[in-house]
């Protein structure tokens, strides 16, 4: 990072208490440390809009920045738990530097810190809350994303039959993909015939687990162009949090996405009219649906109609998860959207090449909907 | 119905497990803006405060949205299936995920009204359930 010396600075410290068996959480602890650096900030809450931390050593817990922007009451537009055991503090420094002069968010709020006698824990990395949703069967995704599709269906009338509609449309892709899982094409009818896991999904709407990797080298743009394959360019990235609970967030029906794809968009300069082709994260077909709306590409509640007449299918208005996507190419979390996302970019995806595409954008997410990362690539450096 | 999992108090969580063993539907009221919360939490994600009452919800509520889980591979909860996932929406403002009991998974609707009643899971345990409310039951 050169120029940045003398670019950031440190304006608020805060302590928790601190001593042998206190009988707090981590959670308690994070938070009272948090609330006393913003006190010394003398900063609204509302101007933290990036968040760095690590989940307590001795309660590990998956998507943990989440949970701590939650408790906190702020949704920021970066987010990042650690992993570096005792460096974890001082990397929260150098990304939150990263962070700023990436112009992903004004001002970042690093936290870390550990309690050890919170109470009992069954062992393993876990869900904050897990003791409010394990005890009733709530244990892993197609339950939870099942709540949310249904929430959908009741407000937007969406059905069933749409949620099939972008099970075949991915199917139908990944016939033209020679590395995808699932290639054999499957109608609507055997989308309807399949039978339910979670209502209101079925099997044909649920990603099965697959085995699989993706990994992309990303270096100057300057130094890109004197390499062997035409540079796909990262134009826009951004990042949204709405919650990291999903039964508790206030509006069920629009996420992550939302923020995160607006982010993108501004930094790109692009708007969804512009955008060629998308590659969204399908765990369940409704993310599809949900992801349409938020990322823009049709208006709320419209997302189960948009889907349905071939728009997202290649040759369509915005072919959609062209290798087939999570529920036909493969899981590997996500990762494979992005290596097709950049394939797509040079041209090189054979019969499931969008003709003249030059611009796609990428879905990750996580903490069913709460949270969720677009990125914007280019054929050109816009 | 024999849980595979019942839930474990900590030192945020305590006051509601031990509201449930007396029948009793504990939520955070923060002392300084007056907000409800659910799940328990150590300060109040609106004004920060960490000074907040416990109290007695109703106990009534809404389904805000369901789910029928049919089929789960999980240890033990493929014995329990089908059952009824749900979020209600109380009278106070919090959600709660929870499970319906004593109705048919065809007869739940967005909307029902419910109301809490508690499932003894041990000797020191007691789970919140949510049951149709009214003369709709």
């Amino acid at each position: 990072m050169n120029g940045v010396s003398g670019k950031y600075a440190i304006v608020g410290v805060g302590e928790s208490d601190v001593g042998r068996h206190l009988g707090r959480s981590g959670l308690a602890l994070h938070l009272q440390a948090m609330t006393r650096a913003l006190v010394d900030s003398g900063l609204e809450k509302s101007a933290i809009d990036g968040l760095i931390t690590r989940p307590s050593h001795s309660s590990p817990q998956f998507n943990y920045s989440g949970v701590l922007a939650g408790r906190f009451g702020i949704s920021p537009s970066y987010l990042n738990d650690t992993a570096l055991s005792g460096a974890s503090s001082a990397f929260m420094v150098m990304e939150a530097v990263a962070a700023l002069e990436a112009g992903l968010c004004t001002a970042v709020i690093c936290v870390n810190g550990d309690a050890h006698d919170a109470g009992p824990r069954r062992g393993g990395i876990t869900n904050w809350i897990e003791d409010f949703e394990k005890p009733y069967g709530l244990i892993g995704a197609p339950e939870s994303y099942a709540l949310a599709a249904r929430r959908h269906m009741h407000e937007f009338g969406t059905t069933s039959e749409q949620f099939g509609a972008v099970a075949v449309a991915f199917r139908k892709h990944a016939a033209l993909n020679p590395n995808a899982t699932f290639r054999t094409p499957i109608t609507l009818a055997d989308h309807q015939a399949s039978r339910f896991i979670a209502e209101p999904f079925r099997q044909l709407d649920c990603c099965p687990i697959t085995d699989g990797a993706g990994a992309v080298i990303i270096t100057s743009a300057e130094r890109a162009r004197d390499l062997a394959k035409p540079p796909v360019y990262i134009l826009g990235l951004g990042q949204g949090f709405t919650h990291s609970d999903l039964a508790y967030t206030p509006t069920m029906t629009t996420a992550a996405m939302r923020t995160s794809s607006q982010r993108a968009y501004a930094m790109a300069k692009l708007g969804p009219k512009d955008i060629d082709v998308a590659e969204l994260y399908d765990c369940f077909t409704y993310v599809v649906i949900l992801t349409l709306e938020d990322y823009g590409f049709c208006k709320k509640g419209e997302g189960g109609a948009f889907v349905e007449n071939g728009r997202i299918e290649l040759g369509g208005e915005i072919p959609v998860n062209t290798g087939g996507g999570l529920l036909s190419h493969g899981h590997a979390s996500g990762t494979l959207l992005i290596t097709e996302a950049a394939i797509q970019m040079r041209g090189a995806a054979g019969a499931r090449q969008v003709a003249d595409a030059e611009t796609v954008i990428v879905s990750g997410q996580c903490a069913v909907n709460g949270i969720n990362v677009s990125l914007i690539f280019g054929k050109h450096p816009n | 119905m024999d849980r595979p999992v019942i839930p474990l108090a900590n030192s945020d969580t305590k006051p509601f497990w031990d509201g449930c063993l007396e029948g009793k539907l504990l939520l955070q009221r923060c002392a300084k803006c007056g907000a409800f919360r659910h799940p328990p939490s150590p300060a109040c994600a609106n004004c920060l405060s960490e000074e907040c009452a416990w109290v007695a919800a109703s106990g009534r509520g809404k389904v805000y949205t369901f789910t029928v889980v049919r089929e789960m591979r999980a240890r033990g909860w493929d014995k329990m299936v089908p059952y009824v996932l749900a979020v209600i929406e109380l009278e106070e403002g919090p959600r709660m995920l929870t499970n319906l009991t004593e109705v048919a998974p065809e007869a739940v609707k967005i909307g029902m009204p419910v109301v809490a009643t508690f499932a003894a899971l041990d000797g020191t345990t007691k789970l919140p359930l949510f049951k149709p409310d009214g003369p709709q039951a």
